[in-house]
């Protein structure tokens, strides 16, 4: 469904975040993204949606294409019409209007009001607490929630690929585990997902495939069972496998790369 | 009492006027985080389009002001279009100072094509009256003070209820966020151009149609109205409304009152008067009456 091929995209000028990324999410596909921070996630998302304008960013070489379609620069609402949908990191609810109100600024794209109300009835449903707190203030609700609210808004707009960056962030363990559910939910009525995560069990757990960035470039990538397996892995993002002595990891850092 | 309901009245009818204006400035404000010292030759332009579309064309004068209102819009948009859209993300001085660019622009354009004369705008109200209980209501200040009531509740429903307010209002709060819904922000800041240009058009052509005539310095006014935009909070319609009637009620009442109070202070005390008003206010209330507190763009 989107295929990203050898990304390259550069801040200012001068800042290379991306170099020659390429990554794909099959259609009907849960797909997660994982890298320190730094490797270079959320610009990938930026690049894909259209939002890097705003931080002076450029996509210097390679394509984005949805579905064969090369949407590489176009304008970000362009992108939404065509079908993806970005939920920021950090929630970015507009924290001044009723959850009713951030809902609908979610369907801004849309045109047939049939098809918003269709949408906004599966969101309510999918997350019982907006249907509860329709008419607070978006800045009142807990962080849990307005995370939910984040989710919903961007489902307001149709996607057929839903882009999320770390919907766990700062989100107690209970919680998270209701997110991963969600997702799940979501992507069962039909919603590619493209999932980035600092919380590995998390996205591994429900993922398909996975992806490592270091640096801007994919490091490693394949099924996400595979990757759960992966000794590297377990020990960078999952926090297991035997501890080493101070200077022992030392040296096995300069050996020792990705990449390698 | 008379005498006092008279100058209040006064009072309103100059307000009003100051509220389309700082209203203006709030828009553009609130949505691109600059403020456009060229509303008063927004004003002014649209003024003196009206006086081309009565005198000149012709028309009839409610068809005048709509489409001066309509072809002062299409100017700030445009302007937009052209100039500021280059400027997006560049800091907001630059932008700034281009506006007063734009302002001296404007001036010597207008006084190219309408000369500096004082024209009178052929229109039904001129200097006529209407006299209720002891009091005289002019018929000008009447159709301004209702003009506004109506473009104000017009233009708050549109801002609360239709997709394209909701639009601006997420922008001005969180841009990136609201280009991530789809929302073209490109959209959104010709829009805020478009009704500024347009706010500015009416309160002109009201002015115009007045005793006072039609004559280059009428954008002067915007000078006025920028204290009531500023007392009300630069980020808040409400604000710009209720500072507008504020200004406008203080200025037209020391104007009332100059010679018995203020006799020792000069005839023109009731000029200075709103930014006396303005420095009062920001000192107790820093963000204006109704403005956000923390005013991130300034």
């Amino acid at each position: 469904m989107l295929s990203v091929s050898n990304l390259e995209v550069v801040y200012d000028d001068v800042v290379l975040v991306l170099r020659g990324l390429s990554l794909d999410v099959p259609a009907g596909s849960i797909v997660a993204v994982l890298g320190a921070n730094g490797a270079g996630k959320t610009t990938l998302l930026r690049a894909v949606t259209g939002l890097l304008g705003p931080h002076r960013g450029r996509i210097t070489k390679g394509t984005v294409r949805l579905d064969g379609e090369d949407i590489t620069g176009a304008d970000p609402a362009k992108i939404v019409r065509r079908g993806i949908a970005q939920v920021l990191e950090g929630r970015r609810v507009f924290a001044e209007i009723t959850v009713d109100e951030n809902l609908k600024a979610g369907a801004y794209t849309r045109r047939s009001r049939a098809e918003v109300k269709e949408s906004y009835a599966r969101v309510l449903d999918l997350f019982p607490v907006l249907a509860q707190r329709r008419k607070s203030i978006a800045g009142y609700l807990s962080g849990g929630e307005q995370q939910m609210l984040a989710i919903g808004r961007a489902l307001m707009a149709s996607p057929r690929l839903l882009l999320l960056d770390e919907p766990s962030l700062g989100l107690a363990p209970r919680l998270v585990e209701q997110v991963r559910d969600i997702i799940v939910q979501i992507n069962q009525q039909g919603t590619s997902v493209l999932l980035i995560e600092q919380n590995a069990v998390m996205a591994l757990a429900i993922a398909n495939s996975g992806y490592v960035l270091e640096n801007g470039k994919v490091v490693k990538d394949g099924p996400a069972a595979d990757l759960l397996a992966d000794e590297d892995i377990r020990e960078f993002y999952l926090g297991s496998g035997e501890r080493r002595s101070f200077a022992d990891v030392k040296s096995y850092r300069r050996r020792k790369r990705w990449s390698a | 009492m008379t005498a006092f309901l008279q100058n209040c009245f006064a009072g309103l009818a100059l307000g009003s006027t100051y509220a389309l204006v700082a209203l203006g400035f709030v828009v553009i404000f609130k949505s691109t985080g600059v403020i456009n010292f060229a509303q008063g030759g927004l004003l002014a332009l649209g003024a003196y389009l009206g006086y081309t579309f009565s005198n000149n064309l012709l028309l009839g004068f409610g068809v005048a002001i709509l489409l001066a209102c309509l072809a002062a819009a299409l100017v700030g948009a445009g302007f937009e279009r052209i100039v500021l859209r280059r400027m997006v993300g560049q800091p907001p001085f630059a932008v700034i100072m281009i506006t007063i660019g734009l302002l001296f622009i404007l001036e010597p354009v207008i006084t190219a094509i309408w000369g500096f004369d004082n024209l009178q705008v052929r229109n039904p109200w001129n200097i006529n009256t209407v006299e209720l209980g002891g009091l005289v209501f002019g018929v000008k200040d009447l159709w301004t003070i209702g003009l506004t009531t109506a473009v104000v509740i017009g233009f708050f429903a549109f801002f609360k209820y239709s997709p394209l307010g909701l639009a601006m209002r997420v922008t001005a709060f969180d841009p990136e966020a609201a280009l991530a819904q789809g929302i073209s922000a490109r959209r959104v800041y010709a829009v805020s151009w478009a009704i500024a240009a347009a706010l500015a058009a009416l309160a002109g052509i009201a002015m115009a149609a007045g005793p006072g005539g039609l004559s280059p310095s009428i954008g002067f006014i915007a000078l006025a109205a920028f204290p009531a935009m500023i007392v009300g909070g630069m980020d808040s319609p409400g604000g710009a409304v209720l500072g507008g009637l504020v200004i406008g009620l203080a200025e037209a009442l020391t104007r009332g009152y100059q010679d018995q109070l203020f006799s020792w202070a000069g005839d023109n005390v009731s000029i200075i008067v709103p930014y006396i008003l303005m420095i009062v206010i920001l000192l107790i209330r820093p963000y204006g009456l109704l403005g956000t507190k923390d005013v991130r763009r300034v």
